[in-house]
């Protein structure tokens, strides 16, 4: 595809822009920054691939993945604005999770150490590590707010912190995995998942395709448990104190 | 009026509490009778769910010191302090689930198991049949759920249990019920008991001793009957019922 396709694409970002004035929807604005962010962003990224792929230099990709991890933690930490260092959390947990699956894709020489490799995997898993903790992080603090008589009825029995929380905290973690897990029921029965898709059409041999995709469900599966879970286990001491008791969730963003 | 430590199970020596700026419990001295019953009344906003929450460690006193059993409560492990001042409230919190479950609570926490004979025990005591142990805490009455959260509470063998408003939304006979059995529980095993209630004839007529607070200060303490007949203006306007 040559810039004059792009060009030509943009007919599909006029169409709903065309329906959102009709219609009153007000979209109008959102979708345009949308756009123009999408391709400053995506279009920068493709340059600085080229780049990196070029140059066969360690530090570029280390520096691209630390990126990605600034990126995805500035997102995700605003859900978490009630957990006192959530941030640090955050980081902790993605680096965690992105050292845990490429230990293992390149342990094991699932996929050659290459940058062509390594980045948009690492995106993937950092990418989908973010939803997760958004997912996590929003059902957590509901809950727990929800639930503070029943945290404080534990504490108020002789319980600990960790049993005060617990129905909390694996309630959100299950609720958090759940999506991840239902869509793969259903994958390729509606939709080919996007990965998939791209390679196919650029000309790549459509089961060798499928063979990557699966390879990344099966990741993506473990970076949704093991962020969840760590993400948890960090987060749910914060709410208390030496004397075990709940602190007061912070009001302030 | 004495507060020596060996009959007093409970004493407070000026604790304050306060949120942010704002004092809630300021300066509170006294103490609670070892093995009676305590009625503690006033205002609503006075300050007395705050003081049991001071008691059973939920939250703790920007200065001052408060006594259990003869130790400063700093000295206990608060898992501890909480198993040994029991808390329940008007809410009467139930963990969802059935009645065993929730009886069971106390000791599933400390990595035991209640056996179901115990629990049986339990329920018969505080006058519920054997039939209540496996109902869904969803289908009981409020003065049941009452009478759950006080059994629960007693798993722990409380040496102090702190009643939090426990019959106020309660029946005239579901009350009486309660406090024939919080009489018993005390009678028998010598369980320090302090009550909060909004109902003076039953401050007056279930306590041996009583508290009257207001705006976060012990205002009047004392034998019960001291409720007939107030010594100080603002309780006696309080009796009156002139101040909610
Ligand atoms: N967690 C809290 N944060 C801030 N203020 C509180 C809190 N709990 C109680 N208060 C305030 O403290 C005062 C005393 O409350 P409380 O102890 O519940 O009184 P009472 O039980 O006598 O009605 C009230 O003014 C109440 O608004
Ligand atoms: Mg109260």
């Amino acid at each position: 595809m040559n810039f004059l396709g792009l060009a030509l694409s943009l007919i599909f970002v006029l169409i709903p822009i065309v329906l959102s004035r009709t219609l009153n929807l007000g979209l109008e604005r959102d979708t345009i920054i949308a756009t123009v962010r999408s391709i400053i962003q995506l279009l920068a990224v493709g340059y600085i691939l080229t780049f990196v792929f070029g140059s066969d230099n360690y530090i570029y990709i280390i520096l691209m993945i630390a990126l990605m991890i600034v990126a995805a933690t500035q997102n995700a930490r605003k859900k978490g604005a009630t957990i006192q260092g959530i941030t640090w959390k955050l980081i902790g947990t993605f680096i965690f999770v992105e050292i845990l699956t490429q230990a293992i894709l390149l342990g094991f020489h699932i996929i050659p150490a290459t940058a062509q490799y390594i980045i948009p995997i690492s995106g993937m898993v950092v990418g989908n590590s973010m939803v997760l903790s958004i997912l996590f992080l929003n059902r957590f603090t509901a809950e727990v707010e929800t639930r503070q008589d029943e945290t404080e009825l534990i504490l108020s029995l002789g319980g600990t912190p960790k049993q005060a929380v617990q129905t909390s905290l694996i309630t959100s973690i299950k609720a958090s995995l759940i999506p991840t897990i239902e869509s793969q029921k259903t994958i390729g029965l509606v939709q080919l998942p996007g990965m998939m898709s791209g390679q196919i059409i650029a000309g790549a041999d459509p089961v060798q395709a499928v063979q990557f995709q699966l390879l990344i469900l099966f990741l993506l599966l473990t970076t949704a448990a093991v962020t969840s879970i760590m993400l948890g286990f960090l987060s749910y001491p914060t709410l208390f104190n030496k004397q075990m008791q709940m602190l007061k969730i912070r009001e302030d963003s | 009026m004495t507060t020596s430590n060996n009959e007093s199970a409970l004493q407070f020596k000026h604790v304050i509490y306060s949120d942010g700026a704002t004092p809630i419990i300021n300066n509170v001295t006294g103490f609670f009778p070892k093995g009676k019953i305590t009625t503690l009344v006033g205002p609503s906003g006075a300050g007395k769910t705050t003081l049991f929450r001071l008691c059973n460690g939920l939250i703790s006193p920007d200065s001052g010191e408060i006594i259990v059993d003869g130790k400063d409560i700093n000295e206990y492990e608060p898992t501890e302090l909480r198993r040994t001042v029991g808390l329940a409230l008007q809410s009467a919190t139930m963990l969802s689930g059935s009645v065993y479950k929730n009886l069971s609570m106390p000791l599933t926490l400390k990595g035991e198991i209640l056996s179901e004979e115990k629990a049986i025990n339990l329920l018969i005591d505080v006058g519920l049949g054997s039939e209540y142990l496996q109902k869904n805490v969803k289908d009981l009455s409020g003065g049941q759920r009452q009478k759950v959260s006080i059994a629960r509470t007693l798993v722990n063998k409380p040496k102090i249990l702190l009643l939090d408003e426990i019959t106020s939304s309660l029946d005239r006979v579901s009350q009486q019920d309660i406090e024939e059995l919080i009489k018993r529980i005390n009678n028998r095993s010598e369980v320090t008991i302090i009550w909060i209630t909004h109902n003076l004839q039953q401050a007056v007529s279930i306590g041996d001793y009583t508290w009257v607070m207001m705006s976060g200060k012990l205002i009047e303490s004392g034998e019960s009957s001291l409720l007939n007949n107030p010594q100080n203006k603002s309780v006696k306007r309080f009796v009156q019922g002139e101040i909610e």
